[in-house]
């Protein structure tokens, strides 16, 4: 089976049950040509309150296991398990965050955007709804804008008003695709950090995907690093001693180092082959 | 050389720092527009001067040709056009007309409704659509004309009947075409959310292909005018009043030529006044508002 390294600092976690177990699940899509294998046989838990990454180089199948446990595909092997229950369908107990700035209804202002999911979903009474979506808005910062139109915001506005309607709907697990991916570097370092003290203030789960080290040794509390072709889990870390005030500090550069050395071990070669190739 | 010219570096220079002045000292950062720039920016106004040009080079060439049987002036025109709405029988003849259509394009959309919502839902759907598209889109409504008098007879059913043909297949295409192209992004955000069914065709891909959508409202609006004024100079009279086109037709027979113009006049106003009132109208509260279109 599975050949997971025995971690160092693996959390205490008995007596605690898992929120979302992934039992060995084995994902595979067809394109045109091809059947390709996405992952295969992954597996993990997620605790309550995790800040739980998943990262690897672009083919590690990372997005679409976060697509599989959002509910938009079905494990070929294996389950996908939230509170013990067998994950069928999308749905609001698993709101997402995509990278594409689109994911907004460009035709609801910024409040209607929050506010939908919850009346849509009779999640509470409207006037309770409207004050909850209101809340939400001031802990991204975008009270003054909630009567805006999509497409008046910058792209870092609209990832915040994206956080912003998932955390409304309360979800068991927030799920985040790369979501500030196509940020430039300043607004992205802010978000990682706004997103960072926004979890602490209300300490949700989430699952976060991404391919930069740094972004989940600073938003990750524990870290999933994948292989390529197919997607396959090589270690598991805790990184959370660490955050914005270590970066630069030596204990920070060791773990980029492990995870760098971890992630590209085997692929320095190939790299340094087509590096040669390019000149 | 070429290697000196390879290893030319820049020269070193000093680093400098700059306090920044009070803009006053350039000049206001904006000034209000002058009445001629403010007016020049304003579409009407740009469109109704192309028009009063047009009116004024039709009125020198119907003047100097004076032959009001085959070509009378604007002024000729305007006089008939007042004298029909007055006291001849073209509101009447409009409303006709008008009551027409409105039933053809009612029924048109809510047949394109249900063959666009069965192509979303099912591969089957999907195929019966596109193909009953491609077959019937290029066929003009007016060449059915004949079966619809066949099996409605003379009468405004016949009439429905092709506007029917022209409005169904031009919206339906444009429906679908729209709904295929919502963002793969938006599709999934639509449905984590909770939208399933009939509720994420009427909350997700109905709002989010509405350009698509207004765009095919007005081409089938254009097709539907047209064909019923072709289709009402094809034959004439329908039950006891004639439409819009039946006047021109009449008036033609009677060599009344400034009231022939007076028809199509009509014909282009109405035109006008669907597209830039309401169909820009439904633009503005919509598609523009939400960033969907410039």
């Amino acid at each position: 089976m599975l050949n997971v390294p025995a971690v160092a600092g693996q959390k205490l976690t008995q007596g605690v049950a898992p929120l979302l177990v992934v039992d060995d699940v084995t994902l595979q899509y067809k394109t045109k040509q091809h059947l390709v294998t996405a992952t295969w046989r992954v597996g993990f838990e997620v605790y309550e309150a995790d800040r739980f990454v998943l990262l690897g180089p672009s083919g590690c199948g990372k997005s679409t296991l976060l697509k599989a446990i959002a509910g938009f595909m079905a494990p070929v092997e294996g389950s996908i398990r939230l509170n013990g229950r067998a994950i069928e369908r999308p749905g609001p107990d698993r709101m997402m965050v995509f990278q594409e700035f689109d994911q907004l209804l460009p035709w609801r202002t910024v409040l209607g955007n929050v506010l939908f999911p919850l009346t849509h979903n009779r999640k509470m009474p409207r006037a309770e709804a409207v004050d909850h979506a209101r809340a939400l808005l001031a802990k991204v910062n975008l009270t003054r804008f909630e009567n805006v139109y999509p497409h008046m915001l910058s792209g870092g506005m609209k990832q915040r008003v994206a956080i912003a309607r998932a955390l409304a709907m309360e979800p068991a697990v927030l799920l985040m695709d790369e979501p500030f991916a196509a940020l430039d570097a300043l607004t992205r370092r802010k978000m990682q950090e706004e997103l960072v003290a926004l979890w602490d203030d209300v300490r949700f789960t989430v699952i976060f995907v991404t391919h930069s080290i740094e972004e989940a040794l600073l938003v990750g509390s524990r870290i999933l690093l994948m292989s390529p072709h197919p997607g396959q889990v090589k270690a598991e870390l805790d990184v959370e001693h660490l955050g914005f005030a270590d970066i630069g500090t030596s204990a920070f550069e060791a773990v980029h180092k492990r995870v760098h050395s971890e992630l590209f071990a085997d692929k320095v070669e190939t790299a340094l082959a087509a590096e040669v190739h390019h000149v | 050389m070429s290697e000196q010219a390879l290893r030319l570096s820049p020269p070193k220079r000093p680093e400098r720092t700059v306090r920044l002045d009070a803009v006053g000292a350039i000049g206001d950062a904006a000034r209000p527009l002058s009445l001629f720039e403010r007016l020049s920016e304003n579409t009407f106004v740009r469109r109704l001067v192309i028009l009063v040009v047009l009116g004024a080079i039709w009125q020198a060439y119907a003047t100097w040709v004076a032959n009001p049987l085959l070509f009378p002036t604007l002024t000729e025109t305007l006089t008939a056009l007042w004298e029909a709405v007055t006291r001849g029988p073209l509101i009447e003849r409009t409303l006709t007309s008008i009551q027409v259509l409105l039933m053809g394009y009612g029924i048109g959309l809510a047949l394109a409704a249900v063959f666009t919502t069965l192509a979303v839902s099912t591969r089957v759907g999907t195929d019966l659509l596109s193909t009953l598209t491609s077959m019937f889109n290029p066929l003009p409504a007016i060449a059915l004309l004949p079966l619809a008098l066949l099996w409605f007879g003379l009468g405004y059913k016949s009439l429905v009947f092709v506007i029917i043909h022209s409005v169904l297949w031009a919206v339906a295409l444009n429906t679908h075409s729209g709904f295929t192209s919502v963002s793969p992004t938006l599709r999934m955000a639509g449905q984590n959310i909770g939208l399933r069914g009939l509720s994420y065709v009427a909350f997700l891909l109905v709002p989010a292909a509405f350009p698509s959508i207004l765009t095919g409202l007005k081409i089938g609006w254009a097709f539907a005018w047209r064909t019923l004024i072709a289709a009402e100079l094809v034959f004439g009279v329908s039950s006891r009043s004639g439409g819009l086109g039946w006047f021109i037709f009449e008036n033609r027979n009677q060599l009344e030529t400034a009231s022939v113009f007076a028809g199509l006049f009509t014909v282009i106003i109405i035109g006008l006044v669907v597209e830039s009132v309401i169909f820009r109208g439904i633009e503005n509260a919509t598609v523009r508002r939400w960033g969907m279109q410039s």
